[in-house]
This record gives structure tokens, C-alpha cells and sequence, in this order.
């Protein structure tokens, strides 16, 4: 069995900032429990002399002319936000108070 | 008078250039039938309605003043809600995005538009395309048109829904572990997921970057290869976009149909793709389809894959890594839902946190957490650096394989469409549907899923799945396109015509008069 707990799963739903409520850490550390001892097994084959792969069809060095194309207008970047101040984006605290 | 939403997008298309039929017509005779059929079947989160006729008639001005159109301008199309629309919801199945419509369209829907295309809404899918079933949506799940009880795949089980209930005669998926094909297999349709970069990802919101594809969803090899033609090409806003040029996949499917397309043709089968755990009637399906390949000169071999047997586990751990960095980007600001947190000060992060509690489903939540966890300092390199090598593995497997076969042959999932309910409590038991379907996508090769008959234990459909090297697409439509004539012949009839006829809800019912 893994090594999973309730304390860790809390942590990563932290650094994941969602705010699971307690039931669903319980469950979430069980099911991830599960799933990570199902997917361990990556490691039988992964032996030091394979190299990684991160992207099937490799491309290097994908650039573009450096000129000025069209882009959204002010109102369509805001138009999905949920609160605004004149051209920009409003933001609760970014800073907490303590 | 034809029914207009049981024709192929291919004849259709001719009904629509001789101008016996207008686009406005045909557009008409899909939204009268999706508000016959989709309040049981659910394909659509969004119906265009006065939209697409607007768009209808907008081609039909153009055909009637003498422009040279597309083979495919006038003829109605599904988009999976994955894909950027400026006039539509774009909700990728989630509430985090309920509602927003994005200022700019994905780069396929565009391309979709300036071939003609009308679109008719947005499919159902689920939720940030993680499932298998559309039980994961958050605008609840869509019906298997074969039997209302029972998934029609996913993620893209709306799109496949609505192509096998003869809403759209086409449909935008996407593809990131299967969900073009596994939909397509449970619901008797046809879906493509081409080679990695073939097709614009601009405008798809994002899953896994390095897995997902968008492609084509049809009920005729000839009809994707066509959408596909309006689809493939470089994209600069989407740099892993390949600079490649295709060839026509419409005249590959076309060479498909001649005789002796099959003739001498290599055929791999895939030992760990057709064995224990694979439903008795889709082996039988399988074996048949094979037998008769042979009998028209095809020459198959078995391959073995060893790697494969890890493609689940690697897959289970790039997709959370990849989509717990994507899925990010959902931080309440800039767009989608924001819920402040019942108490305590408003912060950034804590309205971050909150929204994302609230807007994400079960699945979503689980895959961040399972990617955040994998990518974590000290589980890095046991995780994520070993699937990305397994992946590795599985490339050198399929090369190994192609340098003796043209094409790799597979069930496209290792059962028919499953009550709905089923696999919800077990994350696992989920994952492994795909397990025919990801070694394709973690190789970034091309795959196909036609029909190949009825299950006889169940009834229900049968998919083939079809493999071919990268950037090799055009084999899969030829091969398809036979393989595909070769059963019909058999049958003498299509899949999709054993379909059970929906019958039109009460509502739709009595507005006509009928009851």
C-alpha cells in the first residue's frame, strides 16, 4: 500500500488551492491511495538507460516574426472577467494580512 | 422527400451544390430533430438555433450569387464543448466556466466556419474531458442512443451521441486518451484522432498539451476524411503545430474503395490489445473482422507490444501532471465563476480556493490532486520521470511494429457501452476503458475507430480500432474506407441503420399535432 495520508492529501489540495471540505479529503486519500499503487509500476520499466520522453512529435525552436499582429481588443481580454476597475482587472488582497 | 439528417455529409454535400436542397433546409431538418430527440439524449449543452440559420442563409446567398465553395459549405456540424466559440457557451463540461463565452474562436472552429460549415451547438463532454463515460459532466451525462440506460463513451460521448442519433451528420471532438474513439466505438459512428500536431490546439481548453488532438466525428470514413481535409494544416498560434503538408485524406479514403485496396496489405495485431479482459462478443467481432480481411488479401501477423501493459499507469500519471499545471489558469479572475469563501478575509488565494472548490467536479478534483502529488519534490522522478520514460518504451514498441506492418489493428475498447453507474465508484475500473486507446495517444500516432458490428451477447456496437506511423494519417482513412465497404458489403446495410429509432419526447409530440 501506499504511503498516502490525510495530512498529505491536504497539503496538495493546498498547493492545488482547492478547499476540500473534510469528507473529501477522506475519500480522496483512500481513492489516491489506490490509483498511485496502481501507477507505481511505471517504475519496473523505467530503468536509468531509457531516456524520458515529453512530447511525441519533438519541435525545437519554434519562433515567429517579431511584428506586431492582431490581438483582443481591451473589452474581449475583460470580457470574461468577474470584476473589473475601468481597463483592468480587479483582484481581491493578494497579500494576507498576517 | 428525403429525410435530410439520415444522408451522410458526402451526399448531402451533393444535394447542397446541385441546389436541390438549401442549407437553410438541411440546417432546419437537424434542429427540428435535435428538439425531437435531445431531451432524452442530451448530446447538446447548447443548441444554436437562429444562429445557424443565419449562417445557413448566409451560404446559401453566397451559392446563389456563384462562389466556388468547399465540398462541406451548407452542411451542419456539432462542436464539442472543449473548443472556443465567440458566439456559444464554452464550458468544457465544467461549472467553473458556466456561461462564459470566449472572445476568440479555437483555430478548428474557424477553419470549420470559413469552409462553410454551419454550427449547430455544443456537445456534451466530460467535465475538462476527464472520463470516459459523460457521467463527469457537470450538465449531467448524455444517453447512448442504442440503449438510453447506457454511456455513449467519453469524453466526446456528446459529439459521437449526436452523430449516432442523427442530429449532426459531423462533430469537432477532442482526443487525449481516447475520447474521439472509445465514444465512437460504444455508439456505432467513426472518430479520428490524427497525429500529434496535424491539428490546431489552438482554442481546445487544455487537458494534458503533450496527449490532446482535435479531430473529426462522423458515421462514414469518407465523411471525416473530408472534415479532416477542412481541419489539418499549421497553425502559428499553436506552436507544437507540425509545418507539415497533407496530402487529401477525402482521395486516401476514395482509394480505399477500389478494388483490391486490401490486397497484400500488413496487418499487425496487437497481442496485449485483444486478450484477457475484453468482452467475449467484441473478440468474436474482432476475429470475424480479421478473418474477412484476410479472405480479401490482407496479410496479418501478430506483434506484441510488451510495453503496453504500462501505458495506463503512465498515462494515469502524465494526464494529472499535465492537466493539474493546465487547469491552473481557472483562478477565478480572468474568467469563469468566482465564489468568495463563507468567511474569513478576501484574499486572492482564498477566493481561488473557494471557486475551485466549488466550480470543479469529483474527477477534476482528483486528477489535480493525483498531478500535483506526482510532479511533488521526492515523487518526481519515481512518477512522472517514469512515465515519461515508459513513454519512451511504448514509441520504440509501435516502431518496432511498423517496420513490419502498414497498419496495427486493435478492438477500439474492450466492451460495449456500460449502464450508466457503473464504473463511477471505482477510478480504476474507469481508467482501464482506455487502456486500448492511450498508447496511441503517449506516441503521438494516428488512430481510427470504425464500426464493426453488434455485440451478440448485447446488441450494441463494436468498434475497430485502426493504427498507423505518425503522420501517416491518409493509411488509416484508405484502410478504413475498405474495411468499412468490405463489412457493408457484408451486412448489406450500415451500422448505424440497426439503431433504434428515437421516438420524439411528448413535448416536440404535441406541438406537432402528433398526440
Amino acid at each position: 500500500m501506499s504511503e498516502i495520508t490525510a495530512e498529505q492529501v491536504a497539503h496538495l489540495a493546498n498547493l492545488a488551492r482547492i478547499d476540500l471540505s473534510p469528507e473529501e479529503i477522506t475519500r480522496l486519500t483512500a481513492e489516491l491511495g489506490q490509483i498511485v499503487d496502481s501507477v507505481a509500476k511505471v517504475a519496473e520499466v523505467a530503468t536509468p538507460d531509457v531516456p524520458a520522453t515529453s512530447h511525441p512529435m519533438p519541435l525545437t525552436n519554434v519562433f515567429r516574426a517579431d511584428v506586431v499582429v492582431p490581438s483582443l481588443s481591451v473589452e474581449e481580454a475583460l470580457s470574461g472577467s468577474t470584476d473589473r476597475d475601468g481597463d483592468k482587472f480587479r483582484v481581491p488582497a493578494i497579500l494576507d494580512e498576517e | 422527400m428525403t429525410d435530410l439528417t439520415r444522408l451522410s455529409a458526402a451526399d448531402l454535400s451533393i444535394l447542397l451544390t446541385s441546389g436541390a436542397v438549401s442549407s437553410v433546409e438541411a440546417t432546419q431538418a437537424h434542429l427540428d430533430h435535435i428538439a425531437a430527440v435531445d431531451t432524452d439524449v442530451h448530446a447538446f449543452l447548447h443548441v444554436a438555433g437562429a444562429s445557424a440559420l443565419a449562417a445557413a442563409a448566409a451560404v446559401d446567398a453566397q451559392r446563389a450569387a456563384g462562389a466556388v465553395l468547399g465540398p462541406l459549405a451548407g452542411v451542419p456540424i456539432a462542436i464539442k464543448d472543449v473548443l472556443a466559440t465567440r458566439d456559444m457557451p464554452s464550458t468544457a463540461g465544467s461549472k467553473i466556466l458556466e456561461g462564459w463565452i470566449p472572445p476568440y474562436d479555437a483555430t478548428v472552429v474557424r477553419l470549420v466556419r470559413e469552409a462553410g460549415l454551419i454550427p449547430l451547438g455544443k456537445t456534451n463532454m466530460d467535465e475538462f474531458a476527464m472520463g470516459s463515460s459523460t457521467e463527469f459532466s457537470a450538465y449531467g451525462p448524455t444517453h447512448n442512443p442504442w440503449d438510453l440506460d447506457r454511456i455513449p463513451g467519453g469524453s466526446g460521448g456528446g459529439s459521437a451521441a449526436a452523430v449516432s442519433a442523427f442530429e449532426a451528420p459531423l462533430a469537432l471532438g477532442s482526443d487525449t486518451g481516447g475520447s474521439i474513439r472509445q465514444p465512437a466505438a460504444v455508439t456505432g459512428s467513426v472518430g479520428v484522432k490524427p497525429t500529434y500536431g496535424g491539428v490546431s490546439r489552438y482554442g481546445a481548453i487544455a487537458l494534458a498539451s503533450s496527449l490532446d488532438q482535435v479531430g473529426p466525428v462522423s458515421r462514414t470514413v469518407y465523411d471525416a476524411a473530408l472534415l479532416h481535409d477542412v481541419l489539418s494544416g499549421h497553425d502559428p498560434l499553436d506552436s507544437t503545430s507540425l509545418t507539415d503538408r497533407w496530402p487529401s485524406m477525402a482521395a486516401a479514403a476514395i482509394a480505399g474503395r477500389v478494388d483490391g485496396a486490401l490486397t497484400g496489405v500488413r496487418i499487425g495485431v496487437v497481442k496485449e490489445l485483444s486478450g484477457p479482459g475484453f468482452q467475449p462478443g467484441v473478440l468474436q467481432r474482432f476475429n470475424e473482422t480479421l478473418a474477412m480481411l484476410v479472405a480479401a488479401g490482407a496479410e496479418i501477423e501478430e506483434v506484441s507490444a510488451p510495453s503496453f501493459e504500462y501505458a495506463v499507469a503512465a498515462y494515469y500519471l502524465i494526464l494529472p501532471a499535465e492537466a493539474s499545471s493546465n487547469l491552473a489558469r481557472f483562478d477565478s479572475v480572468r474568467f469563469g465563476i468566482r465564489v468568495d469563501p463563507e468567511e474569513g478575509p478576501l484574499t486572492s488565494e482564498r477566493v481561488m480556493a473557494a471557486t475551485r472548490d466549488a466550480g470543479f467536479g469529483p474527477e477534476v478534483k482528483r486528477r489535480i490532486i493525483l498531478g500535483t502529488y506526482a510532479l511533488s519534490a521526492g515523487y518526481y522522478d519515481a512518477y512522472y520521470g517514469s512515465a515519461q520514460k515508459v513513454r519512451t518504451l511504448i514509441q520504440r514498441d509501435f516502431d518496432a511494429a511498423f517496420e513490419k506492418v502498414d497498419v496495427l489493428l486493435s478492438p477500439s475498447a474492450p466492451t460495449t457501452a456500460f449502464k450508466f453507474g457503473e464504473k463511477m465508484d471505482d477510478p480504476m475500473a474507469m481508467y482501464l476503458n482506455d487502456v486500448t486507446t492511450i498508447p496511441a495517444n503517449l506516441a503521438g500516432i494516428p488512430g481510427m475507430s470504425l464500426p464493426m458490428g453488434l455485440a451478440p451477447e448485447d446488441g450494441l456496437p463494436v468498434g475497430l480500432q485502426v493504427m498507423a506511423p505518425a503522420k501517416q494519417d491518409a493509411r488509416l482513412y484508405t484502410f478504413g474506407a475498405a474495411v468499412e465497404q468490405l463489412l457493408e458489403a457484408h451486412w448489406g446495410h450500415t451500422l448505424l441503420s440497426l439503431a433504434p429509432k428515437l421516438a420524439p419526447t411528448e413535448m416536440f409530440a404535441s406541438e406537432g399535432g402528433a398526440v
